[in-house]
């Protein structure tokens, strides 16, 4: 089977997973952010021609404010001219296809559609449909991936922890309705992570998972133990119905971090979530604003990460 | 009109003949096998030198999308499909807008299907009305319009009271109920195997288990209520374990899997191909193997195509969202020899999935070429290659997970009560 995400040279045509992508790519990815959060360092300008005279539309069929504005920074410190559609679920309504709509946007002169659907697949639908010169990056799409978020993750790792084959990660909560928790276990696994945990509830993992290159916990504080790498997933609301779970509360008590939890793992281990915070219910305050916690730099990494990916996919 | 075919190879498992003879059709029958009958001259000759001549395919389901769905595709063009594909009688589910629970429709699709002279047509009426679940179908009625067994189609059937007296009822007039087994919450929302694929892409998920708790229901009832039960499109390996040890106890039940189950798994989904989109779920490669032993050593009784044309605007969308289903009609008999190839079987043997056997399930003299038999009649050509695409289906639903796959088998002749109805140029 083709990887869609590749070019007939092995060049990355689309980012639409992290799953199928060589280390070198990604590690690729990686040095590029690197060297734009160098330059921003040492410059007062942050602003850079890479993408000038270049049309990147955000197309949100999912509404994030923030997701989508970090990709509008990022193009914009390209130079690139930036569009912003959110879409919702308006234009499906009013009765147009999802391709339809993905033409009408191609006529506009796009050279790059950055994607955010409510379906998984959706992203590799569009992907598969639009000419050979437009690229598309998944900002998200159903449960199935998010990319960009696991590489900004791993930019934030790789900065505190420097190497991968020697840690010990561990992904905690919704495992089974994360796209963040998809993505950040295949860019994991590729980068060499020796052991990989998950840890959730029954009710929140999804079938066969093991196969993904995990080990399961299902008990919080063994899963911790001697960890290097926290990874924290967001809890829904609405997973509170369905008989996922019976409370917000008795979830906290089970599976939100707090400093007790935290003592587990390694003294110099650091906690990451992906935004936006639960607090109370995955994550205690003191520990998002703890000495552990990378959170915030997380979201600075995003933009260069971000601009990385922009500025690789327009081979410049 | 008296028709000679000559010189091809006949193969008709029910009366145990493969070897090469000519075939003598009059007045729409079977008149002579072997030697000619005294005085025979025939109006036409089909030279069916290097050719396979059998009975005529009886497919278990296929969805033509009348009445309601005609954008989809109409009675001409599936029946049409249907004669290209060799299929010279099929049962269709009652899953039509509105679905078949009424007499005045069931005769009004048997009057149509009549006036086209094609393919034999039977009729599975609704099992309650509106396939809502809840009142039952008149079926003796529906029974005297052609209805030749009744069904929930994919409809859910949630209350178990209601399940229990329709299979008694049905069993009052000793009517087949088919069923195909799904607990409708277990498989809420779900569009893919419950395992490695799905979690990888996201997908909402059906368990296994969705499939054998309703199974172990519909088998206790039908031990209950003395109902011979047919299970449609099972899927799993559990699924096919549970049918094998009914069928031990002796239980009157017969099961039959789509051709799409019995060759293809969730890995064939690949990157969210929504060809693969499916009902049920493709699923694991253990459970393919395991429909195809199955199928091997008679749990299943019968292959099916599933025929379920889907146009491409409800194709072209994110899986989840594109509908389920593909067409079949005309992979039946290529995906027939493409599995005896696999599993080392001799023709007439694979042929019996598709000709006597649904025709027992179906409880029809049919499938077989004895003299006197209505002459439904298929003249295949074993060795010809053909490439799936488009242009090449006669059906109006083009989507299929085999687009783009080169099959082996083509048909030639297709013959329906001694009437050439297709003939490929």
């Amino acid at each position: 089977m083709n990887n869609p995400q590749l070019n007939k040279n092995g060049e990355l045509q689309h980012l639409l997973s992290t799953e199928g992508l060589p280390a070198s790519i990604l590690f690729s990815i990686l040095d590029r952010a690197a060297g734009f959060i160098e330059e921003a360092k040492d410059s007062e300008i942050r602003k850079v021609p890479l993408l000038q005279g270049k049309s990147v539309f955000n197309i949100f069929f999912e509404n994030s404010t923030r997701t989508r504005t970090t990709f509008e920074i990022a193009a914009k410190r390209l130079s690139a001219d930036v569009i912003n559609l959110n879409i919702g679920s308006s234009s499906t309504s009013k009765g147009e296809t999802l391709l339809d709509t993905v033409d009408n946007l191609c006529a506009m002169h796009a050279d790059m559609f950055v994607v955010r659907h409510g379906q998984a697949g959706a992203v590799h639908l569009i992907a598969r449909h639009v000419a050979p010169n437009i690229h598309v990056i998944n900002a998200g799409d159903g449960r199935h991936a998010h990319p960009t978020q696991a590489l900004l993750d791993m930019y934030t790792i790789r900065h505190y922890k420097k190497e991968f084959h020697n840690l010990r990660v561990a992904i905690v909560g919704d495992v089974l309705h994360s796209r963040v928790a998809r993505s950040q276990i295949h860019a994991l696994t590729t980068l060499g992570v020796p052991e990989l945990r998950v840890i959730a509830p029954k009710t929140l993992l999804p079938a066969e998972v093991e196969k993904l290159g995990v080990h399961v916990y299902h008990d919080m504080a063994q899963g911790l133990q001697d960890v290097d790498v926290i990874m924290m997933l967001r809890l829904q609301n609405e997973r509170m119905q369905g008989a996922l779970l019976p409370s917000a509360q008795e979830y906290f008590k089970s599976y939100g971090l707090t400093q007790d939890k935290l003592a587990l793992a390694r003294p110099d281990a650091i906690v990451m979530h992906p935004g936006p915070m639960n607090r109370g219910i995955e994550i205690d305050s003191s520990v998002a604003d703890g000495s552990h916690s990378v959170i915030l730099p997380q979201v600075t990494y995003g933009i260069a990460v971000r601009m990385a990916v922009m500025s690789m996919l327009a081979g410049v | 009109m008296k028709i000679h075919i000559k010189s091809g190879r006949l193969i008709d498992p029910k009366n145990g003949i493969d070897a090469q003879q000519d075939l003598y059709i009059a007045s729409g029958r079977v008149v002579a096998v072997g030697a000619a009958p005294a005085g025979f001259s025939a109006n036409q000759v089909i030279d069916a030198t290097g050719l396979v001549v059998m009975p005529g395919l009886i497919d278990l389901a296929a969805r033509l999308r009348e009445p309601g769905y005609e954008y989809k595709a109409t009675l001409e063009s599936e029946m049409d499909a249907a004669v290209a594909g060799g299929v010279t009688g099929m049962a269709c589910p009652p899953d039509t807008e509105p679905p078949l629970d009424e007499p005045g429709l069931v005769e009004m699709l048997k009057h149509r299907a009549r006036q086209l002279n094609l393919a034999h047509l039977y009729p599975v009426g609704a099992l309650t009305q509106e396939l809502q679940g809840n009142e039952l179908t008149e079926m003796t009625e529906l029974h005297d319009a052609g209805c030749i067994a009744f069904s929930q189609a994919d409809a859910p059937l949630t209350d178990t009271r209601v399940l229990m007296r329709a299979m008694q009822y049905a069993a009052t007039f000793g009517y087949t109920v088919w069923l195909r087994p799904q607990d409708s919450f277990l498989a809420r929302d779900g569009v893919a195997h419950d395992g490695e694929v799905a979690t990888r892409l996201g997908l909402p998920s059906i368990p296994v288990c969705a499939e054998t708790i309703a199974l172990s229901t519909m088998l206790r009832l039908a031990r209950v209520t003395g109902a011979r039960l047919h299970i449609c499109r099972i899927s799993s390996a559990e699924g096919v374990d549970m049918v094998r040890s009914a069928k031990r106890e002796g239980l009157p039940l017969t099961c039959d899997v789509s051709m799409n189950h019995a060759h293809l798994s969730e890995m064939d989904i690949g990157f969210f191909d929504s060809q693969c989109h499916l009902i049920p779920p493709l699923r694991g490669l253990r459970d393919r193997d395991a429909l195809r032993a199955g199928l091997l050593d008679g749990t299943i009784d019968a292959m099916c195509s599933n025929h379920s044309p889907v146009d491409d605007d409800a194709k072209q969308l994110p899986f989840a969202e594109a509908e389920a289903g593909a067409t079949g009609l005309e992979l039946l008999l290529p995906l027939t020899l493409k599995w005896m190839e696999q599993a080392g079987l001799a023709l007439s043997d694979a042929l019996t999935r598709v000709t006597t056997q649904p025709a027992r399930i179906l409880g029809l003299d049919a499938g077989h070429l004895s003299v006197g038999r209505a002459a439904d009649i298929c003249v295949l050509d074993p060795e010809q290659y053909w490439k799936v695409e488009p242009a090449a289906l006669k059906s109006q639903g083009k989507n299929t997970p085999f687009l783009g796959m080169e099959l082996r088998g083509k048909v030639r002749y297709t013959l329906v009560n001694g009437q050439i109805v297709y003939k490929s140029v």
